[in-house]
Protein backbone atom coordinates (compact mmCIF):
# COMPACT_ATOMS: atom_id res chain seq x y z
CA UNK A 1 0.00 0.00 0.00
CA UNK A 2 1.20 3.30 -1.40
CA UNK A 3 1.93 6.27 1.50
CA UNK A 4 -1.68 7.94 -0.13
CA UNK A 5 -3.78 4.82 0.31
CA UNK A 6 -2.93 5.17 3.82
CA UNK A 7 -3.51 8.25 4.79
CA UNK A 8 -7.09 8.06 2.56
CA UNK A 9 -7.80 4.89 5.14
CA UNK A 10 -6.77 6.83 8.33
CA UNK A 11 -9.66 7.87 10.50
CA UNK A 12 -10.87 11.79 11.26
CA UNK A 13 -9.96 12.88 13.99
CA UNK A 14 -7.44 15.68 15.21
CA UNK A 15 -3.92 14.74 16.63
CA UNK A 16 -2.64 15.67 19.80
CA UNK A 17 -1.16 18.84 20.46
CA UNK A 18 2.38 17.50 21.53
CA UNK A 19 3.68 19.44 24.55
CA UNK A 20 6.58 18.63 26.67
CA UNK A 21 4.95 17.97 29.13
CA UNK A 22 2.41 16.01 28.74
CA UNK A 23 3.65 14.06 25.56
CA UNK A 24 4.40 10.86 27.65
CA UNK A 25 0.55 10.76 28.05
CA UNK A 26 -0.32 10.37 24.18
CA UNK A 27 3.02 8.07 23.33
CA UNK A 28 1.50 5.70 25.72
CA UNK A 29 -1.48 5.67 24.42
CA UNK A 30 0.11 4.90 21.12
CA UNK A 31 1.22 1.92 22.99
CA UNK A 32 -1.61 0.80 23.64
CA UNK A 33 -1.08 1.90 27.34
CA UNK A 34 -3.61 4.37 29.64
CA UNK A 35 -1.52 5.67 31.96
CA UNK A 36 -1.68 9.36 33.66
CA UNK A 37 1.20 11.54 35.52
CA UNK A 38 2.36 10.65 39.32
CA UNK A 39 4.15 12.35 41.32
CA UNK A 40 6.86 9.49 42.81
CA UNK A 41 7.88 11.30 46.27
CA UNK A 42 3.61 11.51 47.70
CA UNK A 43 2.19 8.90 44.92
CA UNK A 44 -0.42 11.51 43.91
CA UNK A 45 -1.89 11.36 40.39
CA UNK A 46 -2.46 14.58 38.52
CA UNK A 47 -4.52 15.54 35.03
CA UNK A 48 -4.06 17.22 33.31
CA UNK A 49 -0.13 16.56 33.36
CA UNK A 50 1.72 19.97 34.83
CA UNK A 51 5.37 21.03 35.46
CA UNK A 52 5.69 19.91 39.03
CA UNK A 53 3.68 18.19 41.64
CA UNK A 54 1.73 20.90 43.15
CA UNK A 55 1.69 19.61 46.47
CA UNK A 56 5.38 18.67 47.11
CA UNK A 57 6.96 20.53 44.11
CA UNK A 58 8.53 17.42 43.26
CA UNK A 59 9.91 17.33 39.49
CA UNK A 60 10.10 13.40 39.65
CA UNK A 61 6.97 12.51 37.48
CA UNK A 62 6.57 8.96 36.88
CA UNK A 63 3.51 7.24 34.76
CA UNK A 64 0.77 5.28 36.61
CA UNK A 65 -0.95 2.74 34.66
CA UNK A 66 -4.71 2.88 35.41
CA UNK A 67 -7.31 0.88 35.23
CA UNK A 68 -9.46 1.85 32.41
CA UNK A 69 -12.43 2.36 34.51
CA UNK A 70 -14.51 5.06 35.29
CA UNK A 71 -18.28 6.66 35.57
CA UNK A 72 -19.27 9.28 33.56
CA UNK A 73 -20.16 12.64 34.89
CA UNK A 74 -21.24 14.75 32.31
CA UNK A 75 -21.56 14.80 28.48
CA UNK A 76 -22.64 16.04 24.91
CA UNK A 77 -22.66 16.47 21.44
CA UNK A 78 -21.21 19.29 19.56
CA UNK A 79 -23.90 19.55 16.95
CA UNK A 80 -23.53 23.01 15.20
CA UNK A 81 -20.86 23.48 14.15
CA UNK A 82 -19.98 19.76 14.24
CA UNK A 83 -16.87 18.73 15.23
CA UNK A 84 -14.02 20.18 13.32
CA UNK A 85 -11.94 17.00 11.39
CA UNK A 86 -14.25 14.63 12.54
CA UNK A 87 -16.38 11.95 10.68
CA UNK A 88 -19.29 13.04 12.70
CA UNK A 89 -19.70 14.79 16.23
CA UNK A 90 -18.93 11.96 18.55
CA UNK A 91 -20.22 12.10 21.90
CA UNK A 92 -18.57 13.93 24.72
CA UNK A 93 -17.62 12.36 27.83
CA UNK A 94 -16.25 13.73 31.22
CA UNK A 95 -14.77 10.17 32.97
CA UNK A 96 -13.86 10.19 36.11
CA UNK A 97 -11.84 7.79 36.36
CA UNK A 98 -11.55 4.84 39.31
CA UNK A 99 -8.27 6.29 40.80
CA UNK A 100 -10.19 9.72 41.20
CA UNK A 101 -8.78 11.68 38.36
CA UNK A 102 -10.89 13.22 35.29
CA UNK A 103 -10.43 13.43 32.00
CA UNK A 104 -12.60 14.38 28.51
CA UNK A 105 -12.89 11.75 26.48
CA UNK A 106 -15.68 9.91 24.08
CA UNK A 107 -18.01 7.45 24.33
CA UNK A 108 -18.09 4.75 21.16
CA UNK A 109 -20.08 2.12 20.08
CA UNK A 110 -23.90 1.44 20.43
CA UNK A 111 -24.64 3.08 23.55
CA UNK A 112 -25.54 6.66 24.20
CA UNK A 113 -24.46 8.15 27.34
CA UNK A 114 -25.81 8.14 30.66
CA UNK A 115 -25.12 9.82 33.47
CA UNK A 116 -23.13 7.36 36.34
CA UNK A 117 -22.58 5.07 33.21
CA UNK A 118 -19.38 2.46 33.95
CA UNK A 119 -17.42 2.84 31.06
CA UNK A 120 -13.75 1.01 30.13
CA UNK A 121 -10.93 2.66 27.82
CA UNK A 122 -9.25 1.97 24.37
CA UNK A 123 -8.00 3.57 22.31
CA UNK A 124 -8.67 5.01 18.87
CA UNK A 125 -6.32 6.35 15.98
CA UNK A 126 -5.91 9.76 14.84
CA UNK A 127 -5.73 11.24 11.10
CA UNK A 128 -1.54 11.55 11.54
CA UNK A 129 -1.62 8.15 12.62
CA UNK A 130 -1.13 9.34 16.82
CA UNK A 131 -3.54 7.57 19.29
CA UNK A 132 -6.04 8.75 22.45
CA UNK A 133 -8.14 7.38 24.83
CA UNK A 134 -11.77 6.75 23.95
CA UNK A 135 -13.79 4.96 26.51
CA UNK A 136 -17.04 2.55 25.70
CA UNK A 137 -19.87 1.02 28.24
CA UNK A 138 -19.30 -1.80 30.20
CA UNK A 139 -20.96 -5.00 29.30
CA UNK A 140 -23.00 -5.59 32.40
CA UNK A 141 -21.45 -8.57 34.45
CA UNK A 142 -17.87 -7.13 33.16
CA UNK A 143 -15.45 -6.84 35.72
CA UNK A 144 -15.73 -3.40 36.69
CA UNK B 1 -10.03 51.58 54.26
CA UNK B 2 -9.52 54.40 50.84
CA UNK B 3 -10.89 57.52 52.01
CA UNK B 4 -14.08 58.98 50.19
CA UNK B 5 -12.22 61.61 48.32
CA UNK B 6 -10.15 59.05 46.84
CA UNK B 7 -12.42 56.22 46.28
CA UNK B 8 -12.91 54.88 42.45
CA UNK B 9 -15.45 56.31 40.60
CA UNK B 10 -16.96 55.07 36.78
CA UNK B 11 -16.81 58.76 35.49
CA UNK B 12 -17.25 58.28 31.71
CA UNK B 13 -18.65 55.37 29.58
CA UNK B 14 -18.32 54.85 25.41
CA UNK B 15 -19.81 52.58 22.99
CA UNK B 16 -20.21 51.67 19.58
CA UNK B 17 -23.11 50.32 17.81
CA UNK B 18 -23.55 47.07 18.36
CA UNK B 19 -23.89 45.00 15.05
CA UNK B 20 -22.54 41.98 12.34
CA UNK B 21 -20.62 43.87 10.79
CA UNK B 22 -19.08 46.86 11.99
CA UNK B 23 -17.40 47.50 8.51
CA UNK B 24 -13.78 49.03 10.66
CA UNK B 25 -11.32 47.02 12.57
CA UNK B 26 -11.26 46.68 15.68
CA UNK B 27 -8.63 48.94 16.84
CA UNK B 28 -10.81 51.60 15.04
CA UNK B 29 -13.81 50.11 17.54
CA UNK B 30 -11.51 50.69 20.89
CA UNK B 31 -10.32 53.93 20.14
CA UNK B 32 -14.09 55.25 19.17
CA UNK B 33 -15.21 53.49 22.35
CA UNK B 34 -12.07 55.00 24.10
CA UNK B 35 -12.79 58.78 23.15
CA UNK B 36 -16.43 57.95 23.45
CA UNK B 37 -15.90 57.30 27.43
CA UNK B 38 -13.46 60.49 27.36
CA UNK B 39 -16.31 62.89 25.96
CA UNK B 40 -18.68 61.37 27.89
CA UNK B 41 -17.02 62.97 31.11
CA UNK B 42 -15.60 65.32 29.74
CA UNK B 43 -11.73 64.29 30.17
CA UNK B 44 -9.20 64.53 27.16
CA UNK B 45 -7.96 61.17 26.01
CA UNK B 46 -4.53 62.76 25.73
CA UNK B 47 -4.73 62.29 29.52
CA UNK B 48 -5.23 58.83 30.33
CA UNK B 49 -2.50 57.19 32.06
CA UNK B 50 -3.85 53.58 32.31
CA UNK B 51 -5.71 50.71 30.79
CA UNK B 52 -6.56 47.13 30.88
CA UNK B 53 -8.56 44.88 28.88
CA UNK B 54 -8.31 40.72 29.25
CA UNK B 55 -7.39 37.87 27.25
CA UNK B 56 -8.51 37.20 23.42
CA UNK B 57 -7.99 41.40 22.91
CA UNK B 58 -6.70 41.55 19.36
CA UNK B 59 -6.30 45.44 20.18
CA UNK B 60 -3.67 46.71 21.96
CA UNK B 61 -2.57 49.67 24.65
CA UNK B 62 0.68 50.80 22.26
CA UNK B 63 -1.77 50.63 19.05
CA UNK B 64 -4.13 52.40 21.05
CA UNK B 65 -2.43 55.05 22.68
CA UNK B 66 -0.99 55.97 18.72
CA UNK B 67 -4.99 56.57 18.15
CA UNK B 68 -6.31 58.51 21.35
CA UNK B 69 -2.97 60.37 21.56
CA UNK B 70 -2.65 58.98 25.40
CA UNK B 71 1.18 60.76 26.10
CA UNK B 72 2.13 58.71 29.36
CA UNK B 73 0.76 55.13 30.57
CA UNK B 74 1.49 54.48 34.47
CA UNK B 75 0.01 50.81 34.10
CA UNK B 76 -1.25 48.71 31.68
CA UNK B 77 -2.22 45.12 32.52
CA UNK B 78 -4.22 41.65 30.60
CA UNK B 79 -6.09 39.65 32.61
CA UNK B 80 -6.67 35.76 31.84
CA UNK B 81 -9.92 33.76 32.13
CA UNK B 82 -11.74 35.30 29.31
CA UNK B 83 -15.00 36.85 29.53
CA UNK B 84 -15.48 35.54 33.07
CA UNK B 85 -12.32 38.54 33.93
CA UNK B 86 -14.79 41.16 32.19
CA UNK B 87 -15.85 42.28 35.85
CA UNK B 88 -12.26 41.96 37.09
CA UNK B 89 -11.42 44.62 34.99
CA UNK B 90 -12.91 46.71 37.28
CA UNK B 91 -10.97 45.70 40.44
CA UNK B 92 -7.28 46.72 38.62
CA UNK B 93 -8.87 49.99 37.79
CA UNK B 94 -10.08 50.77 41.75
CA UNK B 95 -6.65 49.81 42.34
CA UNK B 96 -4.90 51.48 40.38
CA UNK B 97 -6.74 54.68 40.82
CA UNK B 98 -7.05 53.92 44.81
CA UNK B 99 -3.69 53.57 45.20
CA UNK B 100 -2.42 56.96 42.93
CA UNK B 101 -0.92 54.61 40.58
CA UNK B 102 -3.25 55.89 37.84
CA UNK B 103 -5.47 59.70 37.62
CA UNK B 104 -7.26 58.29 34.62
CA UNK B 105 -7.56 54.79 34.37
CA UNK B 106 -9.64 52.90 31.19
CA UNK B 107 -11.20 49.46 30.75
CA UNK B 108 -11.86 48.76 26.65
CA UNK B 109 -12.98 45.89 25.06
CA UNK B 110 -13.81 45.58 21.00
CA UNK B 111 -14.10 42.41 18.83
CA UNK B 112 -15.25 42.18 15.35
CA UNK B 113 -16.47 38.47 16.83
CA UNK B 114 -19.03 37.99 13.95
CA UNK B 115 -17.79 39.97 10.93
CA UNK B 116 -14.21 39.12 11.20
CA UNK B 117 -13.94 36.07 12.79
CA UNK B 118 -16.24 33.27 14.23
CA UNK B 119 -15.87 33.76 17.80
CA UNK B 120 -18.17 30.67 19.24
CA UNK B 121 -16.79 28.54 16.19
CA UNK B 122 -13.78 26.39 16.51
CA UNK B 123 -10.27 28.03 16.07
CA UNK B 124 -7.57 25.67 14.91
CA UNK B 125 -4.82 28.78 15.37
CA UNK B 126 -5.14 28.67 19.28
CA UNK B 127 -1.89 27.53 20.99
CA UNK B 128 -2.50 25.94 24.20
CA UNK B 129 -0.14 27.83 25.74
CA UNK B 130 -1.27 30.56 28.57
CA UNK B 131 -4.68 30.22 27.83
CA UNK B 132 -6.52 30.52 30.89
CA UNK B 133 -7.83 27.01 29.88
CA UNK B 134 -6.76 23.31 28.55
CA UNK B 135 -9.18 22.69 25.97
CA UNK B 136 -6.90 23.13 23.13
CA UNK B 137 -4.88 20.54 24.58
CA UNK B 138 -7.59 18.37 26.14
CA UNK B 139 -11.40 19.17 24.42
CA UNK B 140 -10.06 19.17 20.53
CA UNK B 141 -9.23 16.06 19.63
CA UNK B 142 -12.18 14.89 21.19
CA UNK B 143 -14.53 16.70 19.16
CA UNK B 144 -15.99 19.52 22.02
CA UNK B 145 -14.58 22.27 20.15
CA UNK B 146 -16.68 25.52 20.56
CA UNK B 147 -17.27 27.41 24.08
CA UNK B 148 -21.14 26.34 23.84
CA UNK B 149 -19.74 22.56 24.04
CA UNK B 150 -17.17 22.81 27.25
CA UNK B 151 -19.58 25.14 29.01
CA UNK B 152 -22.26 22.34 27.96
CA UNK B 153 -19.93 19.54 29.34
CA UNK B 154 -19.29 21.65 32.33
CA UNK B 155 -23.19 22.33 33.00
CA UNK B 156 -24.32 18.75 32.17
CA UNK B 157 -23.63 17.24 35.38
CA UNK B 158 -25.51 20.23 37.71
CA UNK B 159 -28.50 20.39 35.17
CA UNK B 160 -29.02 16.71 35.61
CA UNK B 161 -28.71 16.59 39.27
CA UNK B 162 -30.97 18.99 39.61
CA UNK B 163 -33.42 18.63 36.70
CA UNK B 164 -33.24 21.74 34.89
CA UNK B 165 -35.06 21.24 31.88
CA UNK B 166 -34.69 23.18 28.49
CA UNK B 167 -37.54 25.13 28.80
CA UNK B 168 -36.37 26.18 32.13
CA UNK B 169 -33.16 27.34 30.30
CA UNK B 170 -35.66 28.93 27.63
CA UNK B 171 -37.46 31.35 30.78
CA UNK B 172 -34.21 32.87 31.06
CA UNK B 173 -33.75 34.00 27.32
CA UNK B 174 -37.21 34.91 26.74
CA UNK B 175 -36.62 37.59 30.05
CA UNK B 176 -33.12 38.27 28.37
CA UNK B 177 -35.12 39.25 24.93
CA UNK B 178 -37.87 40.97 26.80
CA UNK B 179 -35.50 43.48 28.05
CA UNK B 180 -33.40 43.71 25.00
CA UNK B 181 -36.85 44.21 22.98
CA UNK B 182 -37.31 47.85 24.75
CA UNK B 183 -33.85 49.11 24.56
CA UNK B 184 -32.97 51.19 21.48
CA UNK B 185 -29.23 50.05 22.04
CA UNK B 186 -29.56 46.10 21.80
CA UNK B 187 -29.04 44.11 18.60
CA UNK B 188 -32.52 42.44 19.41
CA UNK B 189 -34.50 45.46 19.81
CA UNK B 190 -38.12 45.23 19.24
CA UNK B 191 -37.33 41.54 18.97
CA UNK B 192 -38.97 39.31 21.89
CA UNK B 193 -39.24 35.54 22.09
CA UNK B 194 -41.54 33.14 22.92
CA UNK B 195 -40.46 29.81 24.88
CA UNK B 196 -41.86 28.28 21.39
CA UNK B 197 -39.45 30.57 19.74
CA UNK B 198 -36.89 28.60 22.27
CA UNK B 199 -38.18 25.53 21.96
CA UNK B 200 -37.57 25.17 18.24
CA UNK B 201 -34.70 27.22 18.17
CA UNK B 202 -31.90 24.46 16.81
CA UNK B 203 -29.74 22.20 18.89
CA UNK B 204 -26.24 23.38 19.39
CA UNK B 205 -24.83 20.62 21.77
CA UNK B 206 -27.13 17.94 22.41
CA UNK B 207 -29.01 17.63 24.50
CA UNK B 208 -28.04 21.31 26.81
CA UNK B 209 -28.09 23.96 24.69
CA UNK B 210 -30.22 25.56 21.92
CA UNK B 211 -29.20 28.05 19.68
CA UNK B 212 -31.24 30.60 21.73
CA UNK B 213 -29.90 29.85 24.85
CA UNK B 214 -26.42 31.25 23.52
CA UNK B 215 -24.96 35.01 23.40
CA UNK B 216 -24.63 36.48 20.40
CA UNK B 217 -21.80 36.97 18.19
CA UNK B 218 -20.89 40.70 17.86
CA UNK B 219 -19.12 43.50 16.87
CA UNK B 220 -18.42 46.07 18.77
CA UNK B 221 -16.44 48.07 21.40
CA UNK B 222 -16.83 49.37 24.53
CA UNK B 223 -15.13 51.88 27.30
CA UNK B 224 -15.00 52.62 30.84
CA UNK B 225 -13.15 55.72 32.44
CA UNK B 226 -12.80 55.21 36.24
CA UNK B 227 -10.93 58.24 38.29
CA UNK B 228 -11.04 59.17 42.12
CA UNK B 229 -13.94 60.93 43.51
CA UNK B 230 -12.05 63.78 44.60
CA UNK B 231 -10.79 64.27 40.30
CA UNK B 232 -14.16 63.68 39.25
CA UNK B 233 -15.50 67.02 40.63
CA UNK B 234 -13.70 68.81 37.27
CA UNK B 235 -15.23 66.28 34.80
CA UNK B 236 -18.88 66.54 33.67
CA UNK B 237 -20.48 63.60 34.87
CA UNK B 238 -21.73 62.41 38.06
CA UNK B 239 -19.44 59.76 39.49
CA UNK B 240 -20.53 56.10 40.03
CA UNK B 241 -19.02 55.22 43.16
CA UNK B 242 -17.12 51.49 42.81
CA UNK B 243 -17.77 50.47 46.40
CA UNK B 244 -16.66 47.02 46.18
CA UNK B 245 -14.69 44.53 42.83
CA UNK B 246 -13.09 41.64 43.58
CA UNK B 247 -12.20 38.54 42.03
CA UNK B 248 -10.78 35.18 42.37
CA UNK B 249 -8.42 32.61 40.77
CA UNK B 250 -8.46 28.90 42.46
CA UNK B 251 -6.17 25.79 43.06
CA UNK B 252 -7.32 23.48 39.64
CA UNK B 253 -9.56 25.56 38.66
CA UNK B 254 -9.87 27.36 35.01
CA UNK B 255 -12.13 28.65 32.13
CA UNK B 256 -15.05 27.28 30.88
CA UNK B 257 -13.29 24.09 30.66
CA UNK B 258 -13.57 23.57 34.13
CA UNK B 259 -13.75 20.21 34.83
CA UNK B 260 -11.09 19.25 37.34
CA UNK B 261 -11.53 20.22 40.65
CA UNK B 262 -14.83 20.57 42.62
CA UNK B 263 -18.45 18.79 42.58
CA UNK B 264 -19.16 20.42 39.37
CA UNK B 265 -22.42 21.69 41.10
CA UNK B 266 -21.21 24.04 43.85
CA UNK B 267 -20.14 27.43 41.66
CA UNK B 268 -16.58 27.89 44.04
CA UNK B 269 -15.23 30.58 41.55
CA UNK B 270 -18.31 32.89 42.18
CA UNK B 271 -18.60 31.76 45.93
CA UNK B 272 -15.60 32.81 46.66
CA UNK B 273 -15.88 35.95 44.42
CA UNK B 274 -18.19 36.80 46.63
CA UNK B 275 -17.27 36.19 49.87
CA UNK B 276 -14.22 38.73 49.07
CA UNK B 277 -16.92 41.25 48.22
CA UNK B 278 -19.02 41.40 51.39
CA UNK B 279 -16.03 41.06 53.55
CA UNK B 280 -14.30 44.30 51.22
CA UNK B 281 -17.52 46.29 50.98
CA UNK B 282 -20.36 44.71 53.29
CA UNK B 283 -22.97 44.70 50.47
CA UNK B 284 -24.11 40.94 48.76
CA UNK B 285 -24.51 40.83 45.69
CA UNK B 286 -28.39 39.74 46.51
CA UNK B 287 -28.97 43.30 48.61
CA UNK B 288 -28.62 45.39 45.37
CA UNK B 289 -31.65 46.24 43.71
CA UNK B 290 -30.33 45.12 39.98
CA UNK B 291 -27.78 42.69 38.66
CA UNK B 292 -25.75 41.97 35.42
CA UNK B 293 -25.00 38.78 35.35
CA UNK B 294 -22.62 37.53 32.69
CA UNK B 295 -24.92 35.06 30.48
CA UNK B 296 -22.52 33.19 27.77
CA UNK B 297 -25.03 30.69 28.20
CA UNK B 298 -27.81 30.16 30.13
CA UNK B 299 -27.00 27.36 32.49
CA UNK B 300 -24.31 29.52 33.60
CA UNK B 301 -26.90 32.42 34.54
CA UNK B 302 -28.13 29.61 36.95
CA UNK B 303 -25.03 28.42 38.59
CA UNK B 304 -24.01 32.33 38.77
CA UNK B 305 -27.19 33.12 41.11
CA UNK B 306 -26.49 30.36 42.95
CA UNK B 307 -22.41 31.04 43.39
CA UNK B 308 -23.17 34.73 43.90
CA UNK B 309 -25.82 33.97 46.60
CA UNK B 310 -28.94 35.21 45.70
CA UNK B 311 -30.52 31.65 46.28
CA UNK B 312 -29.07 27.93 47.53
CA UNK B 313 -27.72 25.23 45.85
CA UNK B 314 -30.30 23.80 43.03
CA UNK B 315 -33.14 26.46 43.20
CA UNK B 316 -31.77 28.84 40.65
CA UNK B 317 -34.27 27.57 38.07
CA UNK B 318 -37.27 27.70 40.62
CA UNK B 319 -35.80 31.53 41.74
CA UNK B 320 -35.77 32.03 37.95
CA UNK B 321 -39.25 30.79 37.66
CA UNK B 322 -40.86 33.02 40.60
CA UNK B 323 -40.26 35.58 38.12
CA UNK B 324 -37.26 37.27 39.90
CA UNK B 325 -35.15 38.35 37.39
CA UNK B 326 -38.10 40.35 35.60
CA UNK B 327 -37.56 43.91 35.27
CA UNK B 328 -40.12 44.09 37.89
CA UNK B 329 -39.19 41.32 40.09
CA UNK B 330 -36.79 41.24 43.10
CA UNK B 331 -33.50 41.11 41.65
CA UNK B 332 -34.32 42.39 37.86
CA UNK B 333 -31.59 40.73 35.55
CA UNK B 334 -29.79 43.11 32.56
CA UNK B 335 -32.10 45.18 31.94
CA UNK B 336 -30.18 46.42 28.46
CA UNK B 337 -31.30 42.67 27.90
CA UNK B 338 -27.86 40.88 28.84
CA UNK B 339 -25.04 39.76 26.30
CA UNK B 340 -28.18 37.29 24.65
CA UNK B 341 -30.26 40.30 23.73
CA UNK B 342 -28.08 43.35 23.46
CA UNK B 343 -24.71 42.47 22.57
CA UNK B 344 -21.69 39.96 23.35
CA UNK B 345 -18.96 42.68 24.10
CA UNK B 346 -17.70 39.79 26.06
CA UNK B 347 -19.14 41.18 29.12
CA UNK B 348 -18.44 44.62 29.11
CA UNK B 349 -21.89 45.99 27.94
CA UNK B 350 -23.34 44.98 31.10
CA UNK B 351 -20.74 47.27 33.01
CA UNK B 352 -21.82 50.23 30.82
CA UNK B 353 -25.56 49.03 31.23
CA UNK B 354 -24.96 49.28 35.40
CA UNK B 355 -23.57 52.80 35.42
CA UNK B 356 -26.55 53.82 32.97
CA UNK B 357 -28.98 52.19 35.89
CA UNK B 358 -26.77 53.86 38.61
CA UNK B 359 -27.11 57.44 36.28
CA UNK B 360 -31.12 56.95 36.02
CA UNK B 361 -30.35 57.22 32.29
CA UNK B 362 -31.32 53.25 31.39
CA UNK B 363 -33.37 52.64 28.72
CA UNK B 364 -35.08 50.08 31.09
CA UNK B 365 -34.28 52.06 34.29
CA UNK B 366 -35.05 50.01 37.28
CA UNK B 367 -36.19 52.68 40.23
CA UNK B 368 -34.74 53.48 43.27
CA UNK B 369 -31.75 51.36 42.75
CA UNK B 370 -29.28 52.76 45.33
CA UNK B 371 -27.08 50.04 44.24
CA UNK B 372 -26.10 47.32 41.05
CA UNK B 373 -24.22 44.23 41.43
CA UNK B 374 -22.29 42.99 38.30
CA UNK B 375 -21.17 39.80 38.27
CA UNK B 376 -18.75 37.70 35.46
CA UNK B 377 -18.20 34.16 36.51
CA UNK B 378 -15.07 34.63 38.65
CA UNK B 379 -15.41 38.52 39.58
CA UNK B 380 -18.19 40.36 40.90
CA UNK B 381 -18.29 43.91 41.56
CA UNK B 382 -21.06 46.27 43.53
CA UNK B 383 -21.52 50.04 42.48
CA UNK B 384 -23.74 52.90 43.64
CA UNK B 385 -26.08 55.61 42.87
CA UNK B 386 -24.47 58.41 41.02
CA UNK B 387 -24.16 61.63 43.06
ZN1 LIG C 1 4.33 15.37 45.11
Amino acid sequence: MNDTTEKKNRPMRPDPIPRIDSNFFWDACKRGEFVVQKCEPCNKLWHPPRALCPVCHSSEKTEAKLSGKGTVMSWCRQVRPASFLFAESPWVILVELDEGVRMVSNLEGEDAPEFGMRVTVDFAETSGGKAVPVFRALETGEAG
Amino acid sequence: MVAESQRACIVGIGQTEFSKASGRSEQQLAAEAVVAACQDAGLSPHDIDGFTTFAIDKSDEIDLMRSVGARDINYTTRLPQGGAASVATLVHAKNAVESGMCDYFIIWRAMNERSQYRFGQPSVSLSPDAHSSTFMEWCFPFGAQTPAAWEALSCGHYMNTYGVTSEDLGQISVTFRKAAATNPNAFFYGKPITLADHQDSRWIVEPWFRLLDCCQESDGGCAILITTRERAKNLKQKPVPIFGAEYSMLFNHEIISDFYEGDLLHNDLAIRATEKLVNACGIAPKDTKVAMIYDNFTPQVLRQLEGFGYCGLGEAKDYVADGNLELGGATPLSPNGGLIGEAYIHGINNITEGVRQMRGTAANQIKDAETAFIGSGVAGAIIGKAE
